[in-house]
């Protein structure tokens, strides 16, 4: 699908953000990731190299940019997913509120209750929908007063709760797809985080199931900040404050593909008046 | 297609037209084949089941209770079965309370928490060709190490013991099978919230793992209850009149009395041995139908 994005033509050209976005101006923010030369291996291969960021608070930042340019990855590194597979390792650094996120006295596991996750494709436990909302904080041994009163509330945020309000002990699998991804949300949600990030979190979704998910986005940055990896440029432009390019330099013959940071700026700018040339040619469609 | 050819079929989607006969031959040679293999595979489980019942249901059914309640005598006629259907039923528990949480223990930290290096594939390799180890050796291992070398005689605790370890790489094999088919975005999914690898495990991996496992182990634990062999070498009697009291007793079990009965000469003691297996196979088929039942119950659809 996202291959056929950025082909689909050269004269296509996203719309301009609408006016909810808010400029910096509008926001101020504190800084919540300072990512600085930050390079990451599988082995040693060098899958990203020198990217250079700063993911400011209550914000939405999106990153786009074609397949294999490493933006999964880039954001696995902020919450230290990356860490489950074995021979890979991250130079540089991420600070997180100004501690190392990768300092020898971190806890990953630490990190992914502060820095929630959604996946590309809605991976709900096969249990009921309340279990699957308070997993998050029975593990982490949260002092809860009501359980069921921070059930609700996630599933509320999450913009889902009055649609399962009457079978909150069935399957979360008797759940649509759209409902499965909020489900996901309010799941994350419960646990309290501060970043939410999200890694295509609509590529397996009906437009009608995506676009209550961008409300949704749009919603929740009040509360938290959100870090979404995207293919569809118009869903960038919809929902996200700034905007980062991703793409992938090819070395080594063609073997290697390296994700290098183009381009990041306000998501309005980046649409309207990218300063690089690559930016311009993915975003205008001319890309490859 | 033009409108002047509508209303007749055109002559390429008659019979016979494109393919050859011989094609058409071989078909029906080749599915003829596989049903033959089918048929004789149930045929063999028909006739098994008609032997035993043709021999021995009579005898059963003359006085169930006696027969299920008598002890062993020198007469086929007042023989029974008790302490044997009781020693199994000792076998059989002891055997699953040993194997089942070791086995299960030994999936789990192969499958989730074993570094991959040389080690753990020559380990893994080495179940899977315990596996295929005959039953009669883990008799002489059961009768070397647990009836001698610690002392336990020929009692249950031996011989569950040796069932036991004769069980576990079957249901190590299943059970990594069932943790294998776990999706790893429930994995990805319980670490994201700020599992630990052992609370995504506890709560989701095994869980959805447990259908698959149970009926892997249901399976291997009636193999076990009927095995004759590794029973024999660890010294398992025939002559018992009494029902064990504790694991420390000598025992009998079911296939160790159907094979003493076989060999006597009286044509009535080879009634009560086809009666006996009778009441063994009941024991078994209730085990697998327990097992069908559990994995199409609960088995996850992904």
């Amino acid at each position: 699908m996202s291959e056929r994005d950025i082909e689909a033509g050269p004269t296509r050209r996203p719309e301009v953000p609408p006016p909810h976005v808010a400029t910096d101006a509008e926001v101020p923010t504190e800084t919540i990731f300072r990512i600085r030369d930050l390079d990451f291996f599988y082995g040693s291969y060098r899958a990203i190299r020198d990217v250079h960021m700063d993911v400011a608070g209550n914000q939405i930042t999106a990153m786009i940019g074609p397949s294999g340019c490493g933006k999964s990855t880039f954001i696995r590194c902020l919450n230290r997913m990356n860490d489950l597979i074995p021979g890979t390792r991250v130079d540089g650094s991420i600070d997180y509120h100004g501690q190392d996120l990768y300092g020898p006295d971190v806890d990953a596991i630490e990190v992914r209750r502060r820095i929630g996750m959604v996946f590309q494709k809605p991976n709900p436990f096969p249990k009921s929908i309340y279990d699957n909302v308070a997993f998050g904080p029975r593990v982490n041994g949260h002092k809860v007063a009501s359980m069921d009163d921070l059930v609700e509330e996630s599933l509320r945020k999450a913009a889902l709760w009055d649609e399962v309000k009457d079978k909150i002990k069935k399957s979360a699998f008797s759940l649509s797809g759209g409902q499965q991804q909020r489900l996901c949300i309010a799941r994350c949600i419960a646990v309290k985080p501060e970043v939410i990030l999200m890694d295509e979190p609509c590529s397996a979704l009906d437009p009608l199931a995506t676009n209550r998910i961008e409300e949704l986005m749009i919603e929740l940055k009040r509360d938290y900040t959100i870090v979404i990896v995207t293919h569809n440029m118009q869903q960038a432009a919809r929902v996200s404050d700034r905007t980062a390019f991703f793409t992938a330099e090819v070395s080594n013959e063609g073997r290697e593909r390296t994700g290098v940071l183009v381009e990041f700026d306000r998501t309005e700018k980046i649409f309207t008046a990218p300063t690089d040339r690559r930016t311009e040619d993915y975003i205008t469609g001319r890309f490859g | 297609m033009t409108a002047s050819t509508a209303g007749t079929p055109p002559a390429a989607l008659r019979r016979g037209s494109s393919r050859s006969s011989l094609g058409l031959l071989l078909d029906a040679v080749y599915s003829g084949a596989l049903f033959l293999g089918t048929f004789l595979g149930v045929m063999a489980l028909g006739l098994l089941l008609w032997t035993i019942y043709d021999r021995g249901w009579d005898r059963l059914a003359t006085d169930p209770g006696a027969f299920l309640t008598n002890f062993v005598s020198r007469f086929p006629a007042r023989a029974g079965i008790k302490a044997a259907l009781y020693g199994s039923l000792w076998l059989m528990g002891l055997t699953a309370a040993f194997s089942f949480p070791v086995g299960v223990g030994a999936a789990i930290y192969l499958e989730e928490f074993a570094p991959k290096n040389r080690l753990t594939n020559f380990v893994e390799a080495n179940i899977s060709n315990l596996a295929g180890v005959p039953s009669v050796v883990f008799g002489i291992l059961g009768l070397g190490i647990f009836v001698r070398l610690m002392g336990m005689g020929p009692s249950l605790l031996a011989g569950g013991l040796t069932l036991a370890v004769m069980s576990l790489p079957v249901i190590i094999i299943t059970c990594r099978e069932s943790l294998r088919a776990v999706p790893d975005s429930i994995r990805l999914a319980a670490y994201a919230l700020g599992a630990t690898k052992w609370q995504a495990v506890r709560h989701h991996v095994l869980p959805a793992a447990m259908p698959g496992t149970l009926t892997g182990a249901i399976l291997s634990l009636s193999r076990a209850v009927g095995e004759t062999a590794p029973l024999l070498v660890i010294g398992a009697a025939v002559a018992i009149f009494k029902t064990p009291d504790d694991v420390s007793d000598p025992f009998s079990a079911l296939p160790v009395l159907i094979f003493n009965w076989t060999g006597r000469p009286q044509p009535a003691f080879a009634e009560a041995a086809a009666a006996a297996s009778i009441v063994l196979l009941a024991m078994l088929l209730a085990m697998n139908a327990v097992a069908i039942f559990l994995r199409n119950r609960y088995t996850t659809r992904w």
